[in-house]
């Protein structure tokens, strides 16, 4: 009888949670130098045995702590009777847990007949040690363990973390034998599949990934159980804590071999991962021919190589392999958007990434999805401000003392333009590296290139950074991108004279308001222009895109028109705006207008033209350079011709930049005799002037008294 | 970028949009080679191109065995002669200091400007308001000065001083690690140094008097934060590379117009923007075409 008393005092003394529990548990059916752990389990072991199919199964009851020492094994073994779920490798093996509610609910029965057997299998898979000590250790009669077997009840059996059968303990599968095997055969229950899906639905939830990193409690566990397992110390319970704690730091600090060194994960490996499906064609290699017929035809892609071949000849332009990236990854592009013209506008350098940015147009009606929902958002934000100044006029009526209302009112905010027209013309793509996907940039509003006209910022290279500066900017760095990207268009997008041409409907000009046509078309009679007359004169070259009138769009508006919504909500502040400002209405250079007439910079000209090859004169290339935007650069030979615009992103100014200064500080109140400052009163003026008034109601009463006094005479005559 | 390695440097240093068609490459690396063997130097560099409106200069510079010593200049305007620069003198950056705008690229051209001096006459004193004439040629001079004082970097471990004084070029250089080279204390000033003497014995302690003997990149003025830099190939190293990622800075400032504004030579911030490459790439920014980041700048610089 020695293994009976050891056995309630050894299981008391595991603590009350169950994890640890079960590691010691585990430890203990390890049978390390514990044979007193070894006694109760094989005295159970054998109980199963004999009582495979007891009736006292059913009976569910609290857990002793034996029943949390068999849980795991029962786990185990369950697993390998449901036998879909294979054995993965250690670390990773654990079975899936079910919830603790759904299951004792659904299958008591079928697992009461189920954890004799997994508990047998268990305890014959994890004590392959103990097989050998079987007859000399059992010695009692399994009563009082057969009692506290009966103790069970499933939903604390799954609870807690399990491992995988360690592979050392794969011996034991062959003490088992045709009694293991037989039971595990006969207990393949149908109806594993809420068991299972309870198993999963744990499973799952335990490899959720904490939100501070990576990690999920599945692995965490699976990590600091192996740990303990491999390294068996002594007092496991006790030394957990700090195991916890050290499995945990080291998940973070792998460990550096000081003999042979880990491969460094570069950034350029992951880059160059990310580049090499570019290469892959898309839709897979087996349909080859026909994608070949198909791609023959035509595409929007651009020539990029022709383009970057005569910008190289000009001394402009990135490196080959550089240039047939973006064509790849332009060709990304075209076949995710639903794109009808596409081009290679150029790369605006930045301090941390750079941009490479692409014009393209959609088809029709495709981008149209977008805009209405940016359109919603703001009119939601407008009608809400009217509610707002109808809420605020009523309280101030309602208020006896009037709150000065400010003077000042914001400027009235300029439409943006429409897309496909002005400055919005086209759509435009960034990414940053061939390879990464492309964002498309909102359209620009007026306010933004107006803003974008008085402050000069390095573009970081991430599109959601602040800009923060003085006039304040609104948006974020996407606008401003946008808002220079309009800029460097408008100014630097050239074509030689003759290129394109004027669509013959000339009947749209007066509605206009004289701001000219904005629609051209390419000249099918165009035959190219000779390099040497190019270069000669800058009448030959023609600006394409729209000029952005101060107001910032292309096409003017009148600011001062109010709309509808704002007339009869505001008509009882509008008196005091009184006295319409005249607005002028902006005009500028139409389109198609030559370079020549671009204003000069400090008696300079705008424009650089050159040769490409002074040498050979016959085969080069005429080529333009911006002076009033460093890195916008265009080429012309023959009938081709291209702009780009490689740089920063700035505009030259033979100045240095210098910030607004904040504005003058407001007035807060005009000044009256309400609020003046004045010194008060002393006590002695106060006494003085207290003393002067009574002495005049004194005089007063005096007079009365005396006329009374008459008046009573009077009478009394 | 020394005229043996051009080609591989050109290529690298492609990122920023700037670039020599195939026949000026092709001239220079012929006349590189003359010029060395003319003027007797041991290392030639091409320095870069400044930007004119008539015309672009090419510079070169000739370096001799002392890495350190004052190096001769050479400008070009079409890649095949070359003639030389006098060097800088104090009198010249005065002078060219208040010229801006673009250059004409015609080395003859004068630019005017009008001073105020005052002139005694007896008891009365005068202004008068004189014209100097200063050619572009001084104020080409000033501008190669400036930019090479304020940007020319240099790896660190790239040359080594000996006792004797001369700085070598160390030809076991490998190029940095992808972690040094995102650190601005791996590189150094390519010049005399200026602040290292202000240091402390304490910072001195930990510094290598072979390897360390000019100024670092970390102490400039505005402070930077670090961006991604890439480590450069084992294959790209050697001595032509730790030589280009000097040289690489002038190729930027080349591209732009070459001018600076003397009253705001704040030294640049340092930036590498790089791009994810196998091959490295580098940009880097001077301050001719670098004005004040932002607006707050200029609490910062003064």
């Amino acid at each position: 009888m020695g293994d009976l008393p050891p056995y309630p005092e050894s299981l008391p003394q595991q603590p009350p949670s169950r994890r640890s529990s079960q590691a010691s548990e585990r430890r203990h059916s390890r049978g390390q130098a514990q044979p007193l752990a070894a006694g109760p389990e094989e005295g159970r072991q054998m109980p199963p045995d004999a009582q495979h199919n007891v009736p006292g199964w059913s009976q569910r009851r609290s857990l002793s702590q034996q029943e949390s020492f068999l849980m795991p094994q029962a786990f185990q073994a369950e697993e390998a009777r449901l036998g879909g779920m294979e054995y993965p490798s250690m670390n990773s093996g654990f079975p899936s847990e079910p919830q603790p509610q759904p299951y004792p609910e659904e299958s008591r029965n079928q697992a009461s007949q189920g954890t004799t057997s997994l508990i047998l299998q268990r305890l014959q898979q994890g004590q392959g040690g103990l097989f050998q000590q079987l007859d000399s250790t059992f010695q009692e009669p399994p009563v009082s363990p057969l009692n506290q077997f009966n103790l069970y009840q499933t939903d604390q059996i799954y609870e807690g973390a399990q491992h995988g059968p360690y592979r050392r303990d794969d011996p034991a599968l062959q003490f088992s034998g045709s009694e293991l095997g037989f039971l595990q055969y006969s207990n393949e229950v149908p109806e594993p599949e809420p068991l299972e899906l309870a198993v999963q639905n744990a499973k799952a939830y335990l490899l959720q990934t904490s939100i501070n990193c990576d990690l999920s409690l599945y692995e965490h566990l699976v990590n600091l159980l192996t740990k303990i397992l491999n390294q068996r110390p002594e007092d496991p319970l006790s030394v957990l804590e700090p195991l916890n704690r050290t499995t945990q730091w080291e998940w973070f600090h792998p460990k550096l071999d000081t003999l042979r060194d880990d491969p460094e994960m570069q950034p350029t490996y992951e880059m160059a991962e990310k580049q090499k499906a570019l290469f892959t064609r898309g839709g897979g290699g087996a349909e080859g021919e026909q994608e070949m017929e198909e791609e023959v035809g035509e595409t929007p892609v651009p020539n990029i190589m022709e383009t970057a071949f005569y910008f190289e000849q000009a001394g402009v332009g990135l490196s080959a392999d550089e240039s047939f990236r973006i064509f790849l990854a332009l060709k990304q592009l075209v076949e995710q958007q639903p794109i009808h013209t596409c081009r290679f506008w150029g790369k605006i350098l930045g301090i941390n990434r750079s941009y490479l940015v692409a014009e393209v147009e959609f088809r029709e009606g495709e981008e149209e999805v977008e805009e209405e929902e940016v359109e919603e958002v703001m009119e939601g934000a407008e009608i809400l401000e009217a509610h707002g100044e109808e809420e605020g006029e009523e309280d101030e009526e309602k208020a006896v003392d009037f709150i000065p209302k400010p003077t000042w009112k914001p400027p009235p905010v300029i439409p943006k333009e429409e897309s496909r027209s002005g400055a919005n013309k086209y759509l435009y793509f960034v990414c940053n590296e061939p390879g990464l996907p492309w964002t498309r940039l909102p359209h620009v509003t007026p306010a933004q290139i107006v803003n974008a006209r008085k402050i000069k910022k390095f573009f970081t290279g991430y599109l959601d950074a602040p800009i923060v500066s003085y006039p304040p900017f609104p948006g974020n760095e996407a606008n401003y991108l946008r808002a220079q990207i309009a800029r460097i268009s408008a100014a630097t997008q050239i074509s030689p004279l003759g290129f394109y041409q004027f669509s013959e409907e000339e009947g749209d000009e007066e509605e206009e308001g004289g701001a000219g046509r904005d629609s051209y078309e390419e000249n099918p009679d165009f035959e190219g222009i000779p390099v040497l007359e190019l270069i000669d004169s800058m009448a030959n070259w023609v600006h394409h895109t729209q000029h952005i009138l101060p107001q910032g769009r292309c096409t003017w508006v009148n600011p001062s028109q109010k709309t509808e919504e704002e007339e009869d909500l505001g008509e009882e502040e509008e008196k005091a705006d009184e006295g319409p400002e005249e607005v002028e209405q902006e005009v500028g250079p139409p389109l198609l207008t030559p370079l020549s007439e671009d204003a000069e910079i400090m008696h300079l000209s705008p424009w650089t033209t050159r040769v490409s090859c002074s040498l050979c004169p016959q085969y080069s290339v005429a080529v333009v350079r911006s002076n009033l935007w460093p890195g916008a650069f265009a080429y012309a030979s023959g009938k081709k011709f291209e702009n780009i615009y490689i740089g920063w992103g700035h505009k030259y100014s033979p100045e240095n930049f210098n910030p607004a200064l904040p504005a003058p500080i407001q007035q807060e109140y005009p000044s009256g005799p309400a609020i003046m400052e004045m010194s008060d009163p002393t006590v002695e003026e106060e006494q003085a002037l207290k003393a002067a008034q009574e002495q005049v109601l004194a005089a007063t009463e005096e007079e009365e008294e005396g006329e009374e006094e008459e008046e009573g005479e009077e009478t009394d005559d | 970028m020394d005229a043996e390695s051009l080609l591989l440097s050109l290529e690298l240093a492609s990122g920023s949009g700037q670039g020599l068609s195939p026949d000026r490459r092709a001239s220079l690396l012929t006349s590189l080679m003359l010029v060395k063997r003319d003027y007797r130097y041991d290392r030639v560099l091409f320095w870069g191109r400044i930007l004119g409106l008539v015309a672009d200069y090419y510079i070169a510079q000739g370096l001799n065995e002392d890495q350190l010593a004052p190096r001769k200049t050479l400008y070009s305007l079409n890649c095949t002669e070359w003639s030389l620069l006098p060097p800088a003198t104090e009198e010249m950056v005065a002078q060219s200091s208040v010229v801006k705008g673009r250059f004409m690229g015609d080395p003859s051209h004068e630019y005017e400007h009008i001073e105020l001096q005052k002139v005694n006459e007896g008891e009365k004193v005068f202004e008068e308001e004189v014209v100097v004439q200063i050619k572009e040629e001084t104020r080409l001079v000033y501008i190669i000065d400036q930019i090479d004082k304020a940007v020319a970097i240099i790896p660190r471990g790239a040359l080594f001083k000996t006792p004797f004084g001369p700085t070598h070029v160390n030809r076991t250089f490998e190029g940095l690690s992808l972690s040094e080279a995102k650190k601005l204390s791996s590189y150094f000033h390519f010049r005399e140094p200026v602040e290292l003497k202000n240091k402390t014995l304490l910072e001195k302690a930990d510094l290598d008097p072979s390897l360390d003997f000019m100024d670092s990149l970390e102490h400039d003025v505005p402070k930077d934060e670090e961006t991604g830099a890439q480590r450069l190939k084992p294959k790209d190293t050697g001595p032509g590379v730790s030589r280009w990622r000097g040289a690489t800075p002038w190729w930027c400032c080349a591209a732009c117009s070459g001018q600076a504004s003397p009253s705001t030579m704040l030294p640049a911030p340092r930036t590498m923007a790089t791009s994810m490459w196998a091959l490295v790439r580098r940009t880097w920014t001077c301050p001719s075409c670098y004005r004040r980041r932002q607006p707050g700048f200029l609490n910062t610089a003064s």
